[in-house]
């Protein structure tokens, strides 16, 4: 089976987390998390990265629960449906607005709910896009220029799980010194040789990119690129600025344009310096589409509605009242539920066959990427043997 | 094609590691490079790219050239097309997820087109037989398969030079045997130039054209496999049957040795067979058992190890023999039965456990977390509740003299093997179980490392290692387990066990084959019977 494009995944997650960021509506939160949580556990793969969605379900609840705890300490409670009351700690006069126990109110909990369950979604939308998009993969598709960056990613990447291995294989020795591994001085006792295995593994990952050809560059280094994406931050961040001091206007809609192009002008321009090609790059096709337009049309939806009718949105919470769901938001919830097709289409046709079918039909010759002409001359001066050159 | 001139090379702040590296590595030549650890060999195979002094750091003087490129000039990733490096631990250089991606990697960064890619990916696994792994994750292959993948991985962009830093150290007699193998055949069909530095001699250097010896003062010797074993350190196998004999070149191959002692007559006297007297069994487990999820690593094992006796578990990678050690030390869960004198490990404390079975495991750096050597020293004798000063004189009896103040990630892996045995036996243990001792250590290490073990027999403790190296388990052990699959498959004396099979059976017993001879020393005593 061939996986959809990671970064259609990541722009479908980022519009669902778009969304969730729109509402304080329980119900349109809860399809939400309903519909990212189904799509994951019937779409994802059977990897390491994929398992990570667990840890993703427990920080959200934790969120939850943390909210909840603080408001029920020393939250600011609105509202006048007292639910239960502690003991108020009174506090001294420099410390005046805190409040330490006190009344709880029905009004004060649903607003921390709603505001907590609203974290929460976000945080599975970004469990989702990790869990379905193999995120080296997702890396590997960056712009050529953005690469150093991506090499600190990469390297972060594949050292964070090999960390945990060594953690565990760390703390199975302290028995065999007699000591047992929990409590903070046997946590302490596992610093040491886990974070000189971290730093052992990656340098000897850098080491083994740079050994391999990684950072090679074509002819001399110029500014001129950098000074360019720079120029371009600034007056994107202008034009940002306008947009939230003065709301929309030509001038921040120009600033805007400007910067992004100038941003992209300045990356192509850095990239064509490093010679880099991929190999069977991920393609972007209708699957890849269908899946972003169904992310992007839950938002749109959404946005919409929030728009015309903002209260649908945000529910009051004092006096309490009854969430509602309005038919378009309905259909934004569907629409983010529909991801499940395009991106089911291949899996169903060929379940369980490797990888390999994939990467033989997408190396049909493209005529336009072929070796780089300029390239083979020094190649072929130097390779021993004539068994590999087209 | 590989140019040395390094009159001299040094880490900041550090003594100089290579003096006076000068000669010409010849185009297809297939060149060991041997001497001890912390002699610079691994420093040495990186000034080959350019990763030193380029990313390592220090100061090389001279200059190195490879296909007529000066390192000064080309930074490692711009000789990534002349050289390929292979570093120690093939999985911690691995950039990608599979296996394709990652033979895809090297040729993505030269810029080269995907048809040219696609051939060059297809014909370097067929080169290496990986073809069947193509869309297999790094991480669930073994490690001969990891080798072999790293390999391929270099090889795709048709570098002129191969550098493997001991490409077999952690690999099982027959995998091993196919990372060479494969390595001997780029050589001989596809002209590469071949640099590997390698502890186990008797595994290459019959395929070897040169030889690189550093002396571990800096400087270098380069010449012929023949000519340097006769005089230098290194001895493996055949090299000390040349000493024992008289001969004036070590014989490179088995098959010359044999010739050899056939024309002279050579025919040691068989050494007596140690007189077997029933031993008091210090631990015994029965349907051992030791399942991680799904998997079944240790699949109802039995077994008994003696009170002086040591056993050598030998088996392929993943066969179950860490895990059957950490399960007998009560490390980690299993069932089934299991007593040391009568105690069970499992059921005791961590610090009573130690007490009774200790292990020193693979990484043994693991077991370190303290500063200092005198630290460990001390934090050791307070965890066995021994009288102060007990792991360092169990240290100085090991051979080794450590000052207190060292960090112990500072030092060679024969002397951190060496303070984490102290500190282990500290605890007076009667049971001691050793998984992976050798690895990384040259002949001069494992040869202490084995009377260390002779001193642990005769103090009457039972000894189980486990061990990928055929020649130390003939050296030290007088019985042999075979594992595979989670099962024992053979439980023996060694002299019965490793003659009975090609891929377990020390050099010495093929060269006088249908006699009943394992190890260099048994000859020597055998000749010099004869001579009496």
């Amino acid at each position: 089976m061939k996986a959809i494009h990671p970064w259609a995944w990541w722009v479908w997650a980022i519009a669902l987390a778009g969304t969730a960021c729109l509402t304080t509506n329980p119900l349109l939160l809860a399809l939400l998390a309903l519909v990212i949580t189904a799509v994951t556990a019937l779409r994802r793969q059977d990897t390491p990265w994929a398992r990570s969605i667990r840890a993703y379900f427990w920080l959200a609840l934790i969120v939850i629960a943390v909210r909840v705890f603080f408001q029920i300490l020393l939250g600011a409670n609105e509202g006048s449906t007292v639910l239960f009351a502690l003991p108020e700690v009174p506090l001294p006069g420099w410390a005046a607005g805190i409040r330490l126990g006190g009344a709880l109110t029905l009004e004060g909990l649903l607003y921390t709910l709603y505001d907590a369950a609203r974290l929460a979604v976000m945080l599975l939308c970004l469990g989702a896009a990790n869990a379905l998009a193999n995120p080296r993969q997702a890396l590997r598709s960056v712009p050529a220029a953005l690469y150093e960056v991506s090499v600190a990613v990469v390297i972060a990447l594949s050292v964070a799980p090999q960390l945990i291995e060594s953690i565990q294989r760390v703390a199975k020795a302290r028995r065999l010194r007699g000591q047992r591994a929990d409590g903070l001085k046997g946590l302490l006792s596992l610093v040491i040789p886990v974070l000189s295995d971290a730093i052992e593994r990656s340098i000897a990952l850098a080491a083994g990119m740079q050994a391999r050809g990684f950072g090679r560059r074509v002819g001399k280094g110029s500014p001129g690129p950098l000074a360019l994406m720079l120029a371009a931050a600034m007056v994107a961040t202008f034009g940002v600025f306008l947009l939230l001091s003065g709301g929309a206007s030509w001038l921040s809609a120009g600033c805007l344009f400007l910067g992004v192009a100038g941003t992209l002008a300045g990356l192509r321009l850095a990239g064509r310096r490093l010679r880099v090609t991929r190999f069977n790059p991920p393609p972007w096709g209708l699957r890849e589409w269908a899946v972003s337009a169904c992310g992007l049309a839950a938002f749109g939806l959404t946005a919409a509605v929030s728009i015309a009718n903002p209260s649908v949105l945000h529910p009051s919470t004092n006096p309490p009242s009854w969430p509602a769901l309005s038919p378009l938001l309905l259909l934004a919830v569907l629409a983010a539920a529909l991801a499940l097709a395009p991106s089911g289409i291949a899996g169903a046709k060929s379940p369980g066959l490797p990888e390999a079918v994939g990467t033989v039909r997408s190396l049909r010759p493209r005529p336009a990427t072929v070796a780089n002409p300029a390239a083979r001359p020094a190649l072929a001066a130097v390779h021993p043997a004539d068994w590999g050159a087209p | 094609m590989i140019e040395f001139g390094i009159s001299r090379f040094a880490y900041p702040g550090g003594r100089d590691v290579l003096r006076g590296v000068d000669f010409t590595v010849a185009e297809g030549e297939l060149c060991l490079l041997v001497g001890p650890p912390g002699a610079g060999k691994s420093t040495l195979l990186q000034t080959v790219n350019g990763l030193a002094p380029h990313f390592t750091g220090g100061t090389l003087e001279g200059q190195v050239r490879v296909a007529g490129r000066d390192t000064r000039e080309h930074r490692p990733q711009d000789l990534a097309d002349v050289v390929g490096y292979v570093g120690q631990d093939p999985l911690k250089g691995f950039v990608t997820d599979t296996v394709v991606d990652e033979i895809a990697y090297g040729m993505e960064q030269l810029g080269l087109g995907p048809v040219a890619m696609r051939k060059r990916i297809e014909e370097t696994m067929d080169l290496l037989g990986i073809a069947e792994l193509r869309g297999l994750p790094l991480l669930e292959l073994s490690g001969g398969q990891q080798q072999r993948v790293a390999i391929a991985a270099v090889l795709a962009a048709q570098p002129a030079v191969l550098v493997l830093d001991e490409p077999t150290s952690a690999l099982d007699p027959t995998a091993a045997q196919d990372v060479l193998s494969a390595i001997s055949m780029l050589v001989n069909e596809v002209g590469l130039t071949v640099l590997l530095a390698e502890h186990r001699l008797e595994r290459v250097m019959h395929a070897a054209d040169s030889m690189i010896w550093l002396d571990g003062t800096g400087r270098a010797e380069y010449g012929k496999p023949a000519e340097l074993l006769a005089h230098t350190s290194i001895q493996p196998p055949l090299a000390q049957l040349a000493k024992a004999a008289g001969w004036e070149t070590v014989p490179l191959t088995v098959r010359d040795a044999r010739r050899r002692a056939r024309a002279e007559g050579l025919s040691p006297r068989e050494p007596f067979p140690s007189p077997s007297h029933p031993a008091r069994a210090a631990l015994t487990c029965e349907n051992l058992t030791v399942r991680y999820g799904q998997q079944v690593a240790v699949n109802g094992v039995s077994l008994q190890l003696a009170a002086g006796e040591v056993t050598a578990v030998m088996g392929r990678n993943g066969a179950g023999k860490s895990s059957l050690l950490w399960a007998l030390q009560g490390g980690i869960p299993s069932s089934g039965e299991l007593s040391v004198d009568g105690e069970d490990p499992r059921a005791l404390g961590a610090a009573a456990a130690r007490r009774v079975v200790s292990l020193v495991p693979q990484t043994a750096a693991d077991l370190l977390y303290l500063p200092t050597v005198g630290q460990e020293l001390a934090q050791a004798d307070k965890e066995s509740e021994a009288a102060p000063g007990t792991a360092r004189r169990l240290l100085a009896t090991l051979g080794v003299e450590l000052s207190g103040d060292e960090d112990p990630r500072d030092l060679s892996e024969g002397q951190r093997l060496a303070l984490v045995l102290a500190i282990q036996l500290a605890a007076r243990p009667a049971v001691v179980l050793l998984d992976e001792p050798t690895r990384g250590l040259d002949y001069g290490a494992k040869a202490r490392l084995a009377e260390v073990i002779a001193g642990l027999r005769s103090a009457g403790i039972a000894v189980a290692v486990s061990t990928h190296d055929v020649e130390f388990a003939a050296q030290v052990s007088t019985r042999t387990v075979l594992m595979a699959d989670g099962d024992i498959i053979a439980d023996g004396e060694t002299r019965h066990i490793t003659t009975s099979s090609p891929a377990y059976s020390p050099q010495m017993a093929k060269v006088f084959a249908p006699l009943d001879i394992l190890t260099p020393a048994e000859v020597a005593a055998g000749l010099r019977e004869v001579e009496w």
